[in-house]
């Protein structure tokens, strides 16, 4: 018995129960305020829709965020990926009816493009050491800059419908593609960060990378291979960005990267490096989309939202900072 | 006297103008406790980072049983059973003791799980529990972070980690340097229960009393170069200081008649 109760209390110190609870609480007040609009199938439905390319940024960045560092520049590589993505599609076949084959060239390609700039911000900070958020800003700036020369400023939206209508805005067995790609990814990332030598090392070197080198761990290819995960990832959004916008999306994605930082913050993934998870990071997404749906249901400002995340964002840092102060003085 | 088990001898290393080490020697024997001790700037640290192959010396040879042998890299130290506890820790806090003794050493389960790189926490755990235990080591909550635990428990953790894997000679710098006295005597009596375990344990402390408590030898660096050696049982914290300080140069140091350069 004393390990469960042993188990509690660490549950009860982590970060992801409190920002769990306050996902439950603002589902069930919303729930109850507007039960007929709100608490649907429905309504659940299309807010996970909508945040599950956010929630494959914010996974790659819950891996970055707690090797201590910061990936400015997942917006941008998702714009650039979805940028490569079409025009591979459209070089290979630029009607309407492009075959699977196409596609799939395409997204190999947009995944590539994503993997090789977040492979590029890895080997800037682990090799060059270049601080992550001077490389990220670096990498923000440059991928945007170099999707909108390819386009040349001007968004593209011959997207193959084959792809559209499918992992776009089709289902399967009900539930939307998109919803489906984003469990399987938080799946996979979720069993990665906890379970595996990768997700510990992950961990070791955002805790203390000096004592992760001195144990032999070589923090700079790990550190590649997280920043080029972080793309990977990205770039895999850009490809469901592209399907299910059939455009490019050159002027959004602006917020993308701070919107998926404060979902990995608001999920109790410190930013100071350590400990994080990718669960928490998915609550952390819901948390906004939730306050924006729940607040538009209540013919509330919808302004309110980005109000109310912000605040709750540094009381979720805050109280990370207090965490830490107190372990320090045990 | 036996044959060393680790032995330095005429080691040389110079960092631009300065000559940390300008001919030095050191010996460690199999099963002791020897402390080796020096003003600040003696020659301490660059010496233990040569013996543990965290640096390479310009010049001298390193002898491991009575063979030259040379470390390219801690880990090849490692392989060999010699194992550092740092100064400052170097655990990584948000992990937890378990994790921290097999950190760059995880164990992973078998089969396909084990090739996706799934660790095998449980025989980890285990494992670590019983290593602990072996060394009286107490941390009620195996399962907290490190920086939870205090600083004391940190520490053995961290020693605890080294004697896991080193099956010859552990170095541990200034292990007691921030403790209270109670944590301060159990870090001590581990010392000497990692001694009688068989695993050899140099010491570098500044703390003469606690030198002149747990080691079995004190070897004594000044200025580059090994100036004295002392059976602890027999020295006096006046003849060591005397040593490290030089007040003793008048009488010569019994380095040349050694022979352990022969």
């Amino acid at each position: 018995m004393n390990h469960a109760r042993e188990a509690l209390r660490r549950l009860r110190g982590q970060n992801t129960v409190w920002t769990f609870l306050v996902l439950a609480v603002l589902v069930l007040v919303f729930s109850i305020l507007r039960p007929n609009a709100f608490a649907t199938v429905f309504e659940f439905r299309s807010i996970a829709t909508e945040s599950a390319i956010l929630v494959l940024l914010a996974v790659g960045q819950t891996f970055v965020i707690v090797t201590a560092g910061i990936d400015l520049s997942v917006g941008s590589v998702l714009i650039f990926s979805g940028v490569v993505a079409v025009r591979t599609m459209n070089a290979l076949d630029s009607g309407p009816h492009a075959g699977w084959g196409v596609i799939a060239a395409g997204t190999g390609a947009g995944l590539a493009a994503g993997l090789g700039w977040g492979a590029l911000n890895g080997f800037l900070i682990a090799k060059a050491k270049v601080p992550p958020l001077i490389v990220t800003l670096g990498t923000l700036g440059m991928a945007l800059g170099f999707g909108q020369i390819l386009t040349h400023g001007i968004d593209i939206g011959n997207v193959p419908s084959a792809l559209a209508d499918t992992v776009g805005s089709g289902s399967v067995l009900g539930i939307p593609w998109l919803i489906v790609v984003a469990v399987l990814v938080v799946a996979a990332a979720a069993s990665g960060l906890a379970l595996t030598r990768f997700g510990r090392y992950t961990r070791a070197i955002g805790s203390n990378a000096e004592a992760a080198g001195r144990v032999g761990i070589r923090a700079d290819r790990h550190l590649i291979k997280v920043y080029a995960l972080s793309g990977l990832l990205a770039g895999l959004a850009g490809v469901l960005n592209l399907a299910h916008f059939s455009s490019t999306t050159l002027t959004s994605g602006t917020q993308d990267n701070l919107n998926a930082i404060a979902a990995v913050v608001l999920g109790g993934t410190s930013l100071f490096g350590g400990t994080g998870s990718v669960i928490g990071t998915v609550i952390g997404v819901f948390i906004p989309a939730v306050l924006e749906s729940g607040f538009a249901i209540l013919q509330v400002q919808s302004f309110w939202q980005t109000v109310a995340v912000g605040a709750v964002l540094v009381a979720a840092v805050y109280s990370d900072q207090l965490r830490r102060r107190r372990r320090q003085q045990a | 006297m036996p044959e060393p088990l680790l032995e330095a001898r005429g080691l040389v290393k110079t960092y631009g103008q300065v000559e940390a080490l300008s001919g030095a020697n050191f010996a460690v024997y199999p099963g002791e406790v020897v402390a080796l001790v020096g003003d600040n700037g003696a020659g301490k640290s660059t010496l233990v980072k040569t013996l543990v192959g965290a640096v390479t010396p310009d010049g001298g040879q390193i002898l491991l049983d009575g063979r030259p042998t040379s470390f390219g890299s801690p880990r090849d130290a490692q392989a060999l059973g010699i194992e550092t506890v740092y100064q400052d820790l170097a655990l990584a806090a948000d992990l937890d003791a378990a994790a921290n003794l097999f950190l760059g050493r995880e164990q992973l389960r078998g089969g396909l799980l084990g090739a996706l790189g799934v660790l095998d926490k449980r025989a980890m755990r285990d494992r670590a529990v019983e290593a602990f235990a072996e060394l009286g080591v107490q941390l009620g909550d195996i399962g907290a972070p490190v920086a939870t635990l205090s600083g004391g428990q940190r520490q053995s953790v961290a020693i605890a980690r080294s004697v896991a894997w080193a099956s010859r000679v552990v170095f541990m710098d200034e292990p007691t340097a921030a403790l209270g006295v109670v944590q301060r005597g159990r870090v001590l009596d581990l010392v000497r229960r990692v001694r009688d375990r068989g695993v050899s344990v140099v010491l570098i402390s500044h703390n003469m009393p606690e030198v002149l408590s747990v080691a079995d030898r004190v070897e004594v660096l000044r200025l580059g170069r090994r100036v004295a050696r002392f059976e602890a049982a027999e020295t006096s914290l006046e003849e060591l200081v005397a040593a490290m300080t030089g007040a003793m140069d008048g009488a010569p140091p019994n380095e040349e008649n050694e022979g352990d350069a022969a």
